[in-house]
């Protein structure tokens, strides 16, 4: 909220700012960090990281326009998207629980491998499918004026509340909770802390998958080369929203608040003529703003 | 029963038998293969030899999940807890009362409620977060998780050895309450005293062997201290033996870091070993930590052979030139570089003199690190060997070859010999004297009064964060320490 009038004021123009239209402009563009970011809370919060999100919404999004092309139907094609996303999470968690290899180094690899799968795929070209329903998934205006906002982000905020309730009340978001926080204590309570590993990565796998769907939709074609750095973002939304890379930290509404003040800077610098390099400029000083205040607040938190 | 590591035998030979409904004391000198011990009923790691039953059945975990589940739970002295959950959820972790896989908060709070009111630990919230909870109260929490596993045998690792004095008595009620339902404990403590006030029966290590074990009513402390170190007790080190004290060294005057330290003044010189007695909290610790630079004292004047060091720009990397040496009390996080080995721990401090250009002599390392650790007889396969392998008594013993090798003027102990058996101890406190001996000055925290008492030449009391002044060890008696520590005197 501060963000968006702060932004207002600065624009000199706060009508256009937060206009109706604007705000759908800011949503719109949200949805492929906001799904990312979701999946990305789930590995966080289990202490761990993916940084193969990028390669997984390339590899996905061209997965989804080669199956249109050669006819599936827009359903069975998304589906095989989000599921393509799932294998690659699937594929991390093993090698992070079977091979034990760090995360960091796990995804890193799978950010290689994901990447040129998806240009082999794609012959190394965009795959340009024929228009379906999916294209109106993330555009700004949606085809039906009653949804007020893209079913994209219908979609998103509704897969936000079904995470949410998973880590808050289910037994399987609490062992999430507790491997993260914990992992030895969670082993030696019997917990099958490689199993909790593999659904984390192979559920956040889905999410970007879905999101290389959204992001397929919107260009209309699937790209081999787009998204790369995606999962710096995704990464950032999810320690603005007060996740910590030592695991056991982090919300959905948090990270979703995070993915969203990112939109909303870039949008606000857009507005106002700024050129890219000082969003980049101001986008890394919140990152490291949000996590010190988050540090401050948990300091003064223990001591009282 | 019989375990081996590589070359290195820590078991071999022990008999142990806990009955239900009983404190079992475990006892022996560091190295002497009480955590390995600890570590095979956990199910840590099988032995290589020998057979365990439980209830009389055979008892062969797989690992720490696997003794849980057949009712042997490990209170580490490390806790093995989850920070960012709640009390309920750590005491039901991987047991949570749940319906098709959604957690029933409601069950877990009142199942959680009941098992800390079994344990006399009603005033403790279930839904709080157990990163807003005292040692003690996290301990509870532990125990209650081993409660909530049914567990049958529960081993606790020196569960006193990180509390407060106040709240060892709680925690004695607590296992007595264990003892009362039934359930076996097997209990591992440095202190006889403890062992006197909760355990019902002893086993004593030595050198990997069960080399004794009875009822605790039919020996003597001195008869125990014997099994343990193999001989008689050396009689009481007469380190107190006067020493000539010289110059002054160090000289502070009103040092305070508000809240736990008001007001500390002390003079230190050449030759003296100076005790510092005291509640944990009583500003102690924060005292030793203002001194080296660790912490920027509030107000207070500093100064080391006469110069007055400016509160506001005080380091340690300065103290450390100006010839200060510093033992943390906690050696885990800040005392030693545990994957690394004894040669680089002892000779971080003072790196040049097994160095040339930057690089590092490694025959030239090893030789000063062993000068530096062979008086203090640290048991390891050698200089090389990291820290991590060694015990707990042994990696002290490398902490303090490290102030060795710095060769420092003033040194300041915090806690030197906590959670170290008789022998260490003694190495320890010898190395101490012989340094003061040598013309250097100790300033020594320590909870242990019969400790200070020994090896001081002067003792004060911290109360409150406020220092009295320091009189000489022969006019205290350890019951006029303790009642200046409370404030009853």
């Amino acid at each position: 909220m501060a963000v968006a009038l702060l932004f207002a004021l600065l624009t000199g123009a706060p009508e256009r700012y937060l206009s109706a239209a604007n705000l759908r402009v800011v949503l719109a563009q949200t949805i492929i960090v906001g799904l990312g970011a979701i999946g990305m809370t789930l590995v966080m919060v289990s202490g761990g990281i993916d940084l193969s999100v990028c390669a997984n919404v390339a590899l996905t999004g061209v997965i989804a326009a080669l199956a249109l092309r050669d006819g599936a139907s827009p359903t069975a094609a998304a589906a095989l998207g989000v599921l393509a996303g799932g294998v690659v999470g699937l594929i991390n968690g093993l090698a992070i629980t079977r091979l034990r290899i760090v995360p960091f180094i796990a995804t890193l690899g799978m950010l290689g491998v994901a990447r040129g799968a998806a240009k082999y795929f794609a012959r190394e070209q965009s795959v340009n499918p024929p228009p379906t329903w999916l294209n109106g998934l993330a555009v700004t205006f949606p085809s039906h004026a009653w949804m007020v906002v893209a079913p994209g982000v219908w979609i998103t905020l509704a897969l936000a509340v079904a995470m949410a309730f998973v880590l808050r009340r289910t037994v399987f978001g609490r062992r999430v909770f507790a491997v993260g926080s914990n992992e030895a204590a969670a082993r030696a309570c019997g917990i099958a802390v490689d199993r909790v590993k593999i659904g984390v990565y192979a559920v956040g796998g889905l999410f970007f998958g879905l999101a290389g769907v959204m992001q397929m939709s919107r260009l209309r074609q699937g790209d081999p080369t787009v998204a790369v750095g995606v999962e710096l973002d995704v990464i950032a939304a999810v320690v603005i929203g007060g996740g910590s890379l030592s695991g056991g930290e982090g919300s959905v509404a948090g990270s979703l608040v995070g993915a969203l003040i990112m939109s909303m800077l870039r949008n606000g610098c857009q507005q106002m003529g700024w050129p890219t390099y000082v969003q980049e400029i101001i986008i890394g000083v919140i990152i490291v703003l949000a996590v010190a205040a988050d540090r401050y607040r948990a300091a003064r938190s223990l001591e009282g | 029963m019989a375990k081996r590591f590589g070359a290195t035998a820590a078991l071999s030979g022990v008999d142990l038998e806990v009955r239900a409904g009983e404190v079992h004391a475990l006892i022996g000198e560091n190295g002497a293969g009480k955590s390995t011990l600890m570590n095979i009923l956990a199910g840590a790691f099988p032995p290589d030899e020998g057979t365990i039953r439980l209830d009389a059945r055979e008892f062969a975990p797989r690992n720490e999940a696997d003794a849980r589940r057949r009712g042997v739970a490990h209170i580490h002295q490390e806790l093995s807890l989850c920070p960012h959950l709640s009390v309920a959820e750590n005491i039901l972790l991987g047991a949570e009362p749940s319906r098709s896989g959604l957690v029933d908060f409601e069950a877990m709070e009142s199942r959680a409620a009941e098992i800390l009111g079994e344990l006399g630990r009603e005033g403790l919230d279930p839904r709080r977060r157990v990163a807003a909870l005292g040692l003690p109260d996290r301990q509870s929490v532990e125990i209650g998780r081993a409660l909530a596993a049914d567990a049958r045998l529960i081993l606790m690792d020196e569960p006193t050895s990180r509390l407060p004095r106040e709240s060892v008595a709680r925690l004695f009620e607590v296992i007595d309450r264990l003892r009362r339902r039934g359930l076996a404990v097997l209990y591992v403590s440095h202190f006889l005293e403890e062992v006197r006030a909760i355990a019902d029966r002893y086993t004593v290590l030595r050198d990997g062997r069960s080399v004794s074990s009875g009822a605790l009513s039919d020996v003597t402390d001195a008869e125990l201290v014997e099994r343990m170190l193999g001989h008689a007790a050396a009689p009481p080190l007469a380190m107190s033996a006067r020493r000539k004290t010289g110059e002054v060294l160090l000289e502070t005057e009103g040092i305070s870091l508000p809240p736990r330290l008001v007001s500390a003044s002390l003079t230190l010189s050449r030759g003296e070993i100076l005790g510092i007695a005291g509640l944990v909290g009583s500003g102690r610790t924060e005292l030793l930590r203002c001194l080296f630079g660790l912490e920027r004292p509030a107000a207070g004047h500093i100064r080391l052979r006469g110069r007055e060091i400016p509160a506001a720009r005080l380091t340690s990397r300065d103290q450390i030139r100006g010839g200060l040496g510093f033992l943390s009390e906690d050696r885990q996080r800040e005392g030693l570089a545990l994957p690394m080995s004894i040669a680089d721990n002892v000779t971080l401090t003072r790196l040049d003199a097994c160095s040339r250009a930057g690089w590092i002599d490694l025959g030239r390392q090893d030789a000063l690190a062993d000068r530096a650790v062979r008086p203090l007889r640290v048991r390891a396969p050698g200089p090389r060997a990291p820290v991590v392998r060694l015990s707990g008594g042994n990696r002290q013993k490398v902490a303090v070859a490290r102030l060795l090798h710095q060769d420092p003027d003033v040194l300041l102990l915090d806690e030197p010999a906590r959670g170290v058996d008789v022998g260490a101890r003694e190495d320890i406190f010898r190395e101490i004297a012989a340094l003061a001996e040598s013309g250097k000055a100790v300033l020594m925290v320590s909870s242990y009064v019969p400790e200070l008492l020994e090896v001081c030449d002067t003792i004060a009391v911290m109360r409150r964060g406020r220092l009295s002044p320091a009189r000489p060890a022969s006019t205290w008696t350890a019951e006029s320490i303790l009642e200046q520590a409370v404030g009853s005197g």
